[in-house]
């Protein structure tokens, strides 16, 4: 096993072109990344819905769960813990996380190959 | 009002009950002249009636006389066969419900059981039980009629069960009279005061579901906590014996239906499902709730963790209070950050509250992504595009059109159930494209998705069919194109039959019209899917416009008042007084609603705009249709297709695509 390589920070988008609780998609290295902008600040995780298996999760409704931010799957509803990547419907399915930071007005997102 | 009895309504009240309800009357303006015969009437000048003579010399002016005269048995085929026949009519028949011929048997009004006909349907069933039970080699005898009744005279609630005259002997009357809110009960008790025989009640007859279950029982509770009205606590069906009879209509007990709820049955909808109580009259809807209540079954009314309210009540805080976005609703009625629950339900109330473009503002946030992105999702992520074809009347050149795009977008095409094309296999940037050839081509696209009207199908009519008594297709297209847009708690369908063959098969549709002679019958209340059910009959031969003014009110009540995702069979349904309450309210206006909803609706079909052009016309909101923010112009890789039968298909290579979506199965009662 090669040493896992410490992935670069990708400038995406400027922060205005996220609106608040509606997410879009993004194109990181190959990877399609959903990205969201909440109250509770940026989150990036697959796009890929690990249920259904269509790359659909950044047109999830986000919103909220016992206090923990959520995101739903469009197609059947799974709602994940955007602060984990846990479903809270289904034990055991996870969807993958990656970093997300904000810098000068840019929205960067750094691939995060295993939890 | 000319009544020969010394009191209102003789049958069912008594002496101070017939006070009480005098007074309700008077105060509405109609003069009582009580116990008192009309000797004649008496033409005017114009030979047509003028005024009517009272037996006591006084005259009472009228232009309009309208004689209620009771209900007369159809015996004319007694007659004709020479059966004998009862003092008043009706085919005479013994306690077994034979009449002199052993082979000829009688049930329901037209039978005079000993005599006496009872124009009610408890008693007629019963004749029905006793008759089936003969036929099988049984005894039964009739058991003397249920005549208890429940209704409304000059909007006055007015009940009566069980001995309500108090003729038992030796039985005792506990009376209630409250001038303040104007009620007035009396319930008769036998002889040691255990056990209710009967009694009357008006002006506030909340308590007659249960005290009538609880007639030749226990009382259920102490007799002033039964007839005081203020909370009406005492007079609960949790109170009720396991043996009492809550539905009348499908003999089903309360040990019936706390058998359902042990067997798990959480709901009302449950209970109806599964003991059938509360699905012929609805009268007893409520005591089914209480009997939840009494279990321990909480019912919930909350929307979600972030509203505790219903959705209609949410409905109501939104238009009275003018709110107009999700956050200051949350913010001053709800906690949290909403869910995928309360976001679109917010959104459809705001759109059917017409507050503009689904894309616009904080709104775009609200919409499940159908509604965002204006087109059905699939399975693979991609779109389908369904323009809207009104009626199902569409031209050659329209047609054609449809095929053209298809073709140059590589859709995969198929015929839908509501007399559509739909277009499948369509990448969110291809989303604006389609929909611009398609406006150039005079469509629309069209709500195949979203909790709104979907189609309103038709059969050809009048205009081709040899046996069409109206223009189906024409009727289809208007309404269709009047209520596109309408957003509702769930989606609506309809249909338009040209003639009672009903080749549109409309009583499978929220709405349905079927075609008479003479005008339109509308049926409403009706689904496919996974409850089939057929529309019932709500009113007949109308014109077109009071068809739609008709329609115009059903969908605004049903849009105000439902629940989120109830259909609107289940809505009609879940509502107390069912058909009849919901035709008094469109019809009759008793909630003074109809000018509120004809104006909603107004705004409505006045407000309609295409929201796909809307989105062609707005570079804001058309940025949304991109499949990566950081590459526009990258068509999703995801997104590729294999061909079936000459078409393109989703392509089937992860392992994990086509998991199928698990629905409970329908089960066979045993």
């Amino acid at each position: 096993m090669s040493p896992v390589v410490a992935l670069d920070w990708t400038p995406v988008c400027p922060l205005d072109r996220l609106d608040l609780d509606r997410g879009v998609a993004a194109l990181v290295g190959g990877v399609q990344v959903a990205l969201f902008r909440t109250d509770g600040g940026l989150f990036a995780v697959d796009n890929l819905d690990p249920v259904g298996g269509a790359y659909v999760m950044s047109r999830g409704l986000v919103g909220s769960r016992g206090g923990v931010p959520t995101l739903a799957s469009p197609l059947h509803k799974q709602v994940y813990d955007l602060t984990t990547g846990h479903c809270l419907d289904l034990p055991g399915v996870t969807l993958r996380r990656h970093r997300v930071r904000c810098r000068d007005g840019l929205v960067e997102v750094r691939l995060r190959q295993e939890e | 009002m000319v009544e020969f009895a010394p009191r209102l309504m003789p049958v069912q009240v008594d002496e101070a009950g017939g006070a009480m309800l005098r007074r309700y009357v008077e105060e509405l303006g109609v003069t009582a002249y009580l116990g008192v015969a009309t000797t004649a009437l008496r033409p005017g000048p114009d030979g047509t009636v003028a005024a009517l003579d009272l037996a006591d010399g006084r005259s009472v002016d009228a232009e309009l006389v309208v004689v209620a005269a009771g209900i007369r048995p159809r015996d004319e085929l007694a007659r004709a066969a020479g059966l004998p026949l009862g003092p008043r009519g009706g085919v005479l028949v013994d306690a077994a419900c034979r009449t002199s011929d052993e082979r000829i048997w009688a049930v329901g009004e037209c039978a005079a059981v000993d005599g006496t006909c009872h124009g009610l349907v408890a008693p007629g069933y019963a004749t029905a039980e006793v008759v089936a039970d003969r036929l099988l080699g049984g005894a039964a005898t009739f058991p003397g009629a249920d005549t208890a009744t429940k209704l409304k005279l000059l909007g006055v609630d007015v009940a009566s069960f069980g001995d309500a005259h108090g003729v038992t002997p030796g039985c005792l009357d506990v009376t209630f009279t409250d001038p303040v809110t104007r009620s007035y009960a009396k319930l008769v008790l036998s002889d040691d005061a255990r056990t209710l025989l009967g009694g009357v009640l008006v002006g506030d007859a909340s308590a007659y579901p249960t005290l009538r279950a609880s007639v030749g029982g226990p009382l259920p509770a102490p007799p002033l906590a039964l007839l005081a009205p203020a909370d009406g606590a005492g007079a609960g069906a949790g109170a009720l014996p396991a043996a009492a009879q809550v539905c009348s209509c499908n003999a089903v007990t309360r040990a019936d239906l706390d058998a359902a709820i042990a067997g798990g049955a959480t709901d009302v909808p449950a209970l109806k499902a599964c003991t059938r109580a509360g699905t012929s009259c609805g009268s007893c809807v409520p005591m089914l709730k209480q009997l939840l209540d009494a279990a321990g079954v909480r019912q919930s009314t909350a929307l979600c963790e972030h509203f505790d309210v219903s959705r209609q009540e949410l409905f109501d805080l939104i238009r009275v209070r003018g709110i107009r976005t999700f956050s200051r609703l949350v913010a001053e009625h709800g906690r949290g950050r909403g869910c995928d629950i309360c976001k679109p339900v917010v959104a459809s109330i705001l759109a059917s509250l017409g507050a503009g473009h689904v894309l616009d503002g904080e709104a775009a946030s609200l919409q499940d992504t159908n509604d965002h992105f204006l087109a059905n999702l699939q399975r693979d992520g991609s779109y389908s595009v369904v323009p809207r074809i009104p009626g199902g009347e569409i031209t050659p050149e329209k047609l054609i059109a449809i095929g053209e795009v298809a073709r140059d977008f590589r859709l995969y095409t198929k015929i839908t159930g509501g007399q559509r094309i739909d277009l499948f296999g369509a990448r969110v940037d291809q989303l604006p494209q389609i929909w611009r050839r398609l406006v150039d081509a005079g469509f629309e696209s069209g709500h195949a998705y979203g909790k709104a009207l979907r189609t309103v199908k038709s059969c050809v009519g009048d205009t081709w069919c040899r046996y069409g008594v109206q223009d189906s297709v024409g009727l289809a297209v208007a309404l269709e194109l009047r209520y596109r847009g309408l957003r509702a708690p769930h989606k609506l369908k309809s249909a338009v039959s040209g003639c009672a063959r009903e080749c549109a098969e409309a009583r499978g549709k929220d709405f349905g019209i079927i075609a008479t002679e003479t005008g339109w019958n509308l049926y409403v209340g009706g689904n496919g899917g996974f409850r089939p059910r057929h529309a019932d009959l709500f009113a007949t031969d109308l014109s077109t416009e009071a068809l739609i003014q008709l329609i115009d009110r059903f969908l605004m009540y049903y849009i105000r008042t439902a629940d989120r995702l109830q259909r609107t069979a289940a809505w009609i349904e879940a509502m107390d007084g069912g058909l009849d309450h919901l035709r008094a309210v469109l019809v009759d206006d008793s909630l003074g609603l109809c000018a509120d909803l004809d104006a909603a609706m107004a705004r409505h079909v006045a407000a309609y705009s295409d929201e796909w052009r809307d989105v062609l016309e707005d570079p804001e909101r058309l940025r949304r249709f991109t499949s990566f923010v950081n590459a526009p112009d990258v068509p999703d890789p995801s997104i590729t297709f294999a061909v079936e039968r000459g078409q393109p298909v989703p392509a089937r290579d992860a392992a994990h695509r086509r998991q199928p979506v698990v629905l409970g199965l329908p089960e066979v009662r045993r």
